[in-house]
């Protein structure tokens, strides 16, 4: 069996198709254990892993605590509002202390884009970008296109189209080079101001109609809204942007073909996406989060067998 | 590198009928009983057997799961290259069955060992059983013997004792392959 390319998950950027062949179909096998009635391995027994969250975060610390679980690892919890780093701590010295304590892996999410490679350039453990900034989110994105794989039988040739907050992304940006890499065609939809000046640049399709894109896709990921990283208005009210990027039933019902709906999470309900849409039968925003443990356990587990004991 | 035939294709479909045979004296109708083929290679093994046991003697409701051990390995970051999954197909609860595993080769014991872990996962089996088509003597790292065995071998460290089977490898055999 091959191994993964890389020592740490910073970025989709740096994966190798071939590493996320292998990722899903360790994947697959995760997801048949944490389907067992004892959903637990004792594979990563003898590993300690570090979860820093420099940023709030629920499904995704909890999904990757639950993976590390599942696993058998050893974790602790760190997240940064209740630690030394209000008090001027930099970030190569808290991770030196948190690793002085003999952590073979770190799971990190920070607001600054690029501080997982930053740390990997200064540190030994593995390291697990778990959203940096507006970046990369890499595990989301193999999440999705996992997901995408197990509704439609492959992610190849398939059209798919990520509405809305293209700009402050970090989903999108690794959703984008995921699907790239796997051989989908990719187009992004949003109001003008929020699509990255330079983002055709990236051999992306852009849009700016949802109807057309919509008609356009079979899988559409509709992404939230990041009010909490807009500094300046770029769209005139909440209300506007539901009208024009929301995905209604109504828009549903006048394509002429069924498409797959997707959410990374928190929905904000009737903005993005509306309540009947989110819940209906061809959305996959459930399945979206079992698949992420899955998807975790195999990224973790696939790691830590290259750390030597 | 020199290999010498253990066993044919006829001794093979002999073999095979005797462990048929003998897990019926224990195992009567297979009523509270259930074959665990261990991956990836006692899978063959454990089709064959469900087959011959169903078709040459009638034995009607016979449940047969493939069981992974991967995760449950005692050497994970030991070798050099990665630990690779198979796929676990147990699709019963095991809770108070008699477990009978079933793999081509025993060893060094640590397989079964990691297996009689993995098949917790699926419930507390009230008995288990191991049958395995060749066991290696005197090789063993830990204290496991199979209850149901084809044909002991000698062999030393350096050879390799290879089975191959019809549905994969075009022909039924076990070969002692000194490299």
């Amino acid at each position: 069996m091959s191994s993964l390319s890389v020592n740490h998950l910073l970025g989709i950027k740096y994966l190798q198709p071939s590493d996320i062949d292998l990722i899903f179909e360790t994947a697959d096998q995760f997801k048949e254990v944490i389907n067992r009635p004892i959903k637990k391995v004792p594979s990563l027994r003898d590993i300690t892993i570090a979860n820093l969250f420099f940023e709030n975060s629920t499904r995704t610390k909890l999904s990757f605590e639950l993976a590390e679980k599942r696993l058998s690892a050893d974790v602790i919890n760190f997240s940064a509002s209740q630690s030394s780093v209000k008090k001027g701590e930099t970030l190569i010295d808290t991770v030196n202390n948190i690793l002085s304590m003999k952590v073979d892996m770190v799971v990190m999410r920070h607001p600054n884009p690029g501080a997982g490679i930053f740390l990997s350039k200064h540190i030994d453990a593995s390291i697990v970008n778990a959203g940096d900034g507006a970046h990369e989110h890499p595990t989301q994105a193999l999440l999705d296109s996992y997901s995408i794989r197990e509704r439609l039988g492959s992610v190849k040739g398939k059209n798919v189209v990520i509405v809305g907050d293209i700009l402050h992304s970090r989903v999108a940006l690794s959703n984008i080079f995921a699907l790239q890499l796997q051989g989908a065609n990719v187009m992004v939809c949003g109001p003008k101001t929020l699509l990255p000046k330079y983002i055709a640049d990236l051999g992306v399709k852009v849009e700016t109609n949802l109807k057309k894109a919509l008609e356009w896709c079979d899988v559409a990921n509709m992404l939230r809204v990041q009010n909490e990283r807009m500094d300046i208005s770029y769209f005139p009210s909440t209300r506007e942007y539901a009208q024009q990027f929301g995905l209604t039933k109504d828009i549903m019902d006048s394509l002429s073909k069924e498409i797959v709906v997707m959410h990374p999470g928190p929905i904000n309900r009737g903005v993005e996406i509306t309540s009947e849409v989110a819940d209906s039968d061809q959305s996959i925003i459930l399945n979206q989060v079992e698949n992420g443990v899955a998807v975790r356990m195999a990224v973790i587990y696939l790691l830590a067998s290259k750390i030597k004991p | 590198m020199s290999q010498k035939i253990l066993l044919n294709s006829k001794e093979v479909n002999i073999t095979l009928h005797r462990l048929a045979c003998q897990l019926i004296e224990n195992h009567n109708d297979f009523s509270d009983t259930v074959l665990i083929g261990l991956q990836p290679r006692g899978t063959y093994l454990a089709h064959r057997l469900a087959r011959m046991l169903k078709e040459d003697y009638n034995i009607k409701s016979l449940k047969l799961g493939l069981l992974d051990i991967t995760f449950f390995r005692d050497d994970f970051r030991r070798g050099d290259k990665p630990l690779s999954a198979n796929t676990t197909e147990i699709n019963f609860i095991v809770e108070d069955k008699n477990v009978v595993f079933v793999d081509d080769v025993l060893y060094t014991g640590r397989s079964i060992r990691s297996a009689l872990t993995a098949i917790q996962s699926f419930g507390r089996p009230r008995h288990i059983e191991l049958l395995t088509l060749i066991d290696r003597r005197f090789s063993r790292h830990l204290p496991i013997q199979p209850n149901y065995r084809g044909r002991q071998v000698d062999a030393i460290n350096e050879e390799r004792v290879v089975v191959n089977w019809e549905e994969n490898d075009g022909k039924d055999s076990v070969l002692l392959v000194s490299e």
